[in-house]
């Protein structure tokens, strides 16, 4: 099958109005007689599911959580872009394209960058009569300020709560369709299996959570608004439950998968403190906006940070990137930081951390001015950390936070399965190679919001009301026999390990060799680690309580077990794709002075993986096109 | 440190239910009261028991879905912090912790120390949002806020949910979660039209879901991790009777 992204002809502006212009309808009538599953009730799912259950369709939305208020959405702190200009810094639709583009490397589409820059201007108006408060100023409009990668001022926010305050928002759409009956809330059901029939995506198998019952939904189309993965990490900024689960039985149903290694690390984590630690908690990023990052110059220094001088600390970023200096973007932010606690400048107590230092902006800002902006991250650092920042600097150091790889979505936003969407952070996005803060928020909104409402209509206007299977169909039979026997399987190991320290140990495997920096040796050798690791799971692993009951241990077990087959996946894609780019450094592909070296020539494409039963994936290439911007160096010296 | 964890064991909502004596040894002071259960689960796992049932995701206290009553206190010791931000350096070595579910009538137990919360998903259902259509809206700075009441609705938005306020309540009241909703939403031109409506909604709803009524104690506040202010339930109030005023031409 070739891959047919399905860009709209005619100049980038235009091609979004156009698809508009052109794509088929179904009208009102219909609607209501058309039924839509959408799993995940985060920004882009519960986006989806308030806008379709606007339009009239039947929706069904599903969520693991027990309210939709609670995705993981909800815990991103730093802001969401958008192409204003409030501050007439000389913001537009255009340079926010072009920061995007570069900003990923040039490692994905430019019609869909397009279109979420020119999206972001309506989805702030939507937010804003919604309710979302977002910061003002005293004049009464709205505030921005600047995130890592762009030198204007386009990130519109809450405080440190932006995706808390962005998901209420789309929660109480959501809710209000609820109460309008156009929508059928399912908290706490887990999507296990994606059913297909007539090569159409017509279904999902899930598990009540409560009852542990296997149920069977259908529906004329299948929308997935699931997350990110990066939890396969173990350690990462994720929320505990976030899973790769609907993407990767979407895929062994036919979805393709691309760009799966593509994973950005953040700079502005809170360092691992302790051995048994389950999560690493974000810093938002903002905090680069004033603090500034350095580490000892002198290897090994014990010294407390305050007792070193000036001209015994290294200001890495600022030496290394006039330019741009503490807000370069992520990937190199965070591959600096690596840089140097690998050459043993780090520092805490582990040496695996730096400093982020707000000395000199509480000298010029005052106690107060730095309580105002960054009030609440100074009182979670002391929280978690029991230090105080106003005091001493900061300590922090980069985790695993996004997943740019997923689901491979054409230009509507439709999978290699007829009828299959993916939005949000579990599609392979529009961020390339590496994603700008403050722009997932962004994407995963206008994904829901604007356009899957129109895209999906395209889809539906064909379906008909008859083509409703009835869950008693064979499909639905297999696929929900093939959950109870794997959900057997599992209970039946009796082995004497944990799942959690399966999961420690795969995470272990992919920081090192598939983390922020890869070698062709370090990934072959992963391959082999996680395969004795799921051979050994298979084997050893321990399930206790039943089937048929709340049982979190074996969600757990489910999640882990997919888990350990997309990370071969995800080696295998670091593996082919043989240059750097942005979150992907290669360390065979590097210049003289450490910075990466990509090959356009080459490996201009989305890989798109195709599912092989028992043998090796198939790859397929997205050859990628570069018409509006031109394909130059990423630099931000 | 070592600790001797009491913890509430019950199989479901209609099974009776015990506080159990786990004792844990090497605990690092460092680590979240969360990863401390998760040691004493994988303990349990390796001896073949089931393991003890919470709700939790995020571990940042911010998606609101953690929450059990330690020593009495929803929560925790701590002030202002939810459970999974709550660490083992609070505690002493050698201390007795007892830890129990979130206890109301309108949060139906599920399994040891998970509750069913969703009584509060419907108080906002019953009218908890702004009747905009999405993508329509106007240009958003064509309407002006004032800082001051931007921030006053961000204050009150930024609750999180986890019915900590419910459960310490002696009326297990949802009062203070209300009242923040109300609050946020009438601080905003937005939200201003549909305030009278709003609010006798969401009142009836509370009332509809079991939840008591409020005997301003303010044991809410105390507890609440995001520090929300029971001046919103007396806007709650406030609203709630000028609704009333209106719809009947009498106060309630
Ligand atoms: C700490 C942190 C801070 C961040 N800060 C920012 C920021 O400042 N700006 C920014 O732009 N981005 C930020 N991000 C990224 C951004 O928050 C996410 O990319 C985005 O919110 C993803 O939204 P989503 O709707 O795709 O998925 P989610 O919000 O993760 O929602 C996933 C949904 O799917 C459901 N689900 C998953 N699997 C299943 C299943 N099998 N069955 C049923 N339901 C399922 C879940 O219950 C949930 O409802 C941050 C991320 C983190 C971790
Ligand atoms: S008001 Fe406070 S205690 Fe109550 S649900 Fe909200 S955050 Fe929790
Ligand atoms: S787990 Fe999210 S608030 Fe505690």
């Amino acid at each position: 099958m070739t891959l047919d992204a399905k860009i709209p002809e005619g100049p980038v502006e235009q091609k979004w109005s156009r698809y508009q212009a052109t794509c088929k309808l179904v009208n009102a009538a219909n609607r209501k007689k058309l039924d839509v599953i959408i799993v995940g009730t985060g920004l882009a799912g519960g986006g989806a599911a308030a806008a379709l259950g606007e339009l009239g369709y039947n929706v069904k939305a599903f969520c693991f959580h027990d309210s939709p208020r609670r995705a993981h959405s909800t815990a991103a702190q730093g802001g969401v872009n958008a192409a204003k200009n409030y501050q007439n810094d000389g913001d537009n639709i255009y340079r926010m394209f072009y920061d995007t583009v570069k900003g990923g490397d040039f490692r994905s589409r430019e019609a869909n960058v397009y279109r979420m820059a020119e999206l972001s201007v309506s989805l702030i108006d939507t937010c804003v009569a919604q309710g979302v408060p977002f910061a003002r100023e005293y004049g009464g409009v709205l505030g921005n300020r600047s995130f890592g990668g762009v030198q204007v001022e386009r990130t519109f926010y809450a405080q440190g709560q932006t995706g808390q305050q962005l998901l209420l928002g789309t929660y109480s759409a959501l809710s209000r369709q609820i109460k309008a009956g156009r929508v059928t809330m399912y908290n706490r059901h887990e999507m296990l299996d994606l059913v297909i029939v007539d090569g159409q995506a017509k279904g999902i198998i899930a598990r009540d959570l409560i009852t542990g019952e296997i149920q069977r939904y259908a529906a004329h189309a299948v929308v997935l608004a699931t997350g990110g993965y990066s939890k396969i990490f173990y350690l990462s900024t994720l929320a505990l439950g976030s899973n790769a689960t609907a993407i990767w039985k979407a895929h062994k149903r036919g979805a393709y998968i691309a760009n799966p290694s593509l994973t950005q690390i953040h700079p502005t984590c809170l360092p691992q403190s302790g051995e048994r630690q389950s999560k690493l908690t974000l810093m938002s990023e903002s905090l680069r906006n004033d603090g500034r990052i350095w580490v000892p110059l002198k290897a090994g220094d014990e010294r407390s940070p305050n007792a070193i001088p000036d001209d015994e600390r290294d200001y890495y970023l600022e030496r290394r990137y006039p330019a741009f200096g503490n807000l370069t973007p992520r990937d190199i932010a965070s591959r600096a930081a690596k840089e140097r606690i690998d050459a043993g400048h780090g520092v805490g107590p582990l040496k695996n951390a730096v400093y982020l230092d707000f000395r000199d902006a509480l000298k010029e800002y005052g106690r107060d001015g730095i309580a105002g902006r960054y009030g609440n991250l100074f009182d979670m650092y002391r929280k978690i950390t029991g230090l105080d920042a106003y005091s001493e600097p900061m300590r922090i150091a980069p985790a695993a936070h996004f997943s740019m790889g997923g689901l491979w979505v054409d230009y509507e936003l439709m999978t290699s399965v007829n009828g299959l969407y993916a939005l949000g952070e579990c599609n392979f996005a529009d961020h390339g190679a590496n994603r700008l803060g403050a722009n997932s928020l962004l994407q995963a909104c206008v994904d829901g919001y604007f356009i899957i409402p129109t895209t999906i209509g395209n889809y539906l206007a064909d379906q008909r009301t008859k083509n409703l299977p009835s869950t008693d169909a064979p499909e639905f039979q297999q696929a929900a026999d093939a959950a109870e026997a794997a959900i057997r399987k599992l209970l039946n190991v009796n082995g004497g390990r944990p799942v959690d320290e399966y999961h420690r140990a795969l995470g272990a495997i992919l920081w090192d060799r598939c983390g922020i920096s890869r070698s062709p040796e370090g990934l072959q050798e992963a391959i082999i680690q996680i395969t004795e690791l799921r051979e050994d799971f298979h084997r050893n692993v321990r399930v206790t309580g039943g089937s048929h009951e709340p049982n979190n241990e074996l969600e757990k077990a489910l999640r882990i077990n997919d888990y350990l087959e997309l990370a071969e996946l995800m080696c295998r894609d670091a593996l082919s794709r043989d240059e750097s780019c942005g979150a992907h450094f290669r360390t065979d592909h590097q210049t003289e002075d450490g910075e990466a070296v990509r090959n356009d020539d080459d490996f201009a494409y989305v890989a798109a993986w195709e599912y092989t039963p028992n043998g090796t994936p198939t790859l397929h290439k997205e050859h990628l096109t570069f018409q509006d911007v031109k394909l130059t160096a990423r630099s931000y010296k | 440190m070592k600790v001797l964890l009491k913890i509430w064991r019950q199989d479901d909502r209609d099974a009776a239910g015990k506080l159990v004596d786990y004792p844990l040894d090497d605990v690092d002071p460092d680590m979240s009261f969360l990863d401390m259960l998760d040691m004493l689960n994988e303990q349990l796992v390796r001896r073949g028991e089931r393991v003890i049932e919470f709700d939790n995701d995020c571990r940042e206290g911010i998606c609101g879905t953690c929450g059990m009553v330690i020593n009495g206190r929803p929560h925790g010791p701590l002030t202002a912090t939810t459970t999974c931000q709550l660490h083992m350096r609070t505690f002493n070595d050698g201390d007795t912790i007892v830890i129990e579910p979130f206890r109301a009538s309108s949060f139906p137990l599920i399994r040891d120390l998970k509750v069913d919360r969703s009584a509060l998903d419907r108080i906002i259902q019953s009218g908890a949002f702004i009747s905009t259509h999405i993508g329509t809206a106007p240009e958003a700075n064509s309407i002006l806020i004032a800082k001051d009441a931007a921030d006053a609705a961000f204050d009150a938005a930024t609750c999180i949910g986890c019915g900590a306020c419910v459960a310490v309540c002696k009326n297990a009241s949802a009062a203070l979660f209300t009242g923040a909703k109300v609050t946020h939403l009438s601080n905003l031109p937005q939200g201003k039209i549909e305030a009278q409506r709003r609010v006798v909604d969401m009142v009836a709803t509370m009332d509809k879901e079991g939840f008591g009524s409020c005997t301003n104690t303010e044991a809410c506040e105390a507890i609440c991790p995001q520090e929300i202010s029971t001046d919103y339930i007396a806007r709650m109030n406030w609203e709630y009777n000028a609704a009333k005023v209106r719809q009947t031409g009498k106060s309630s």
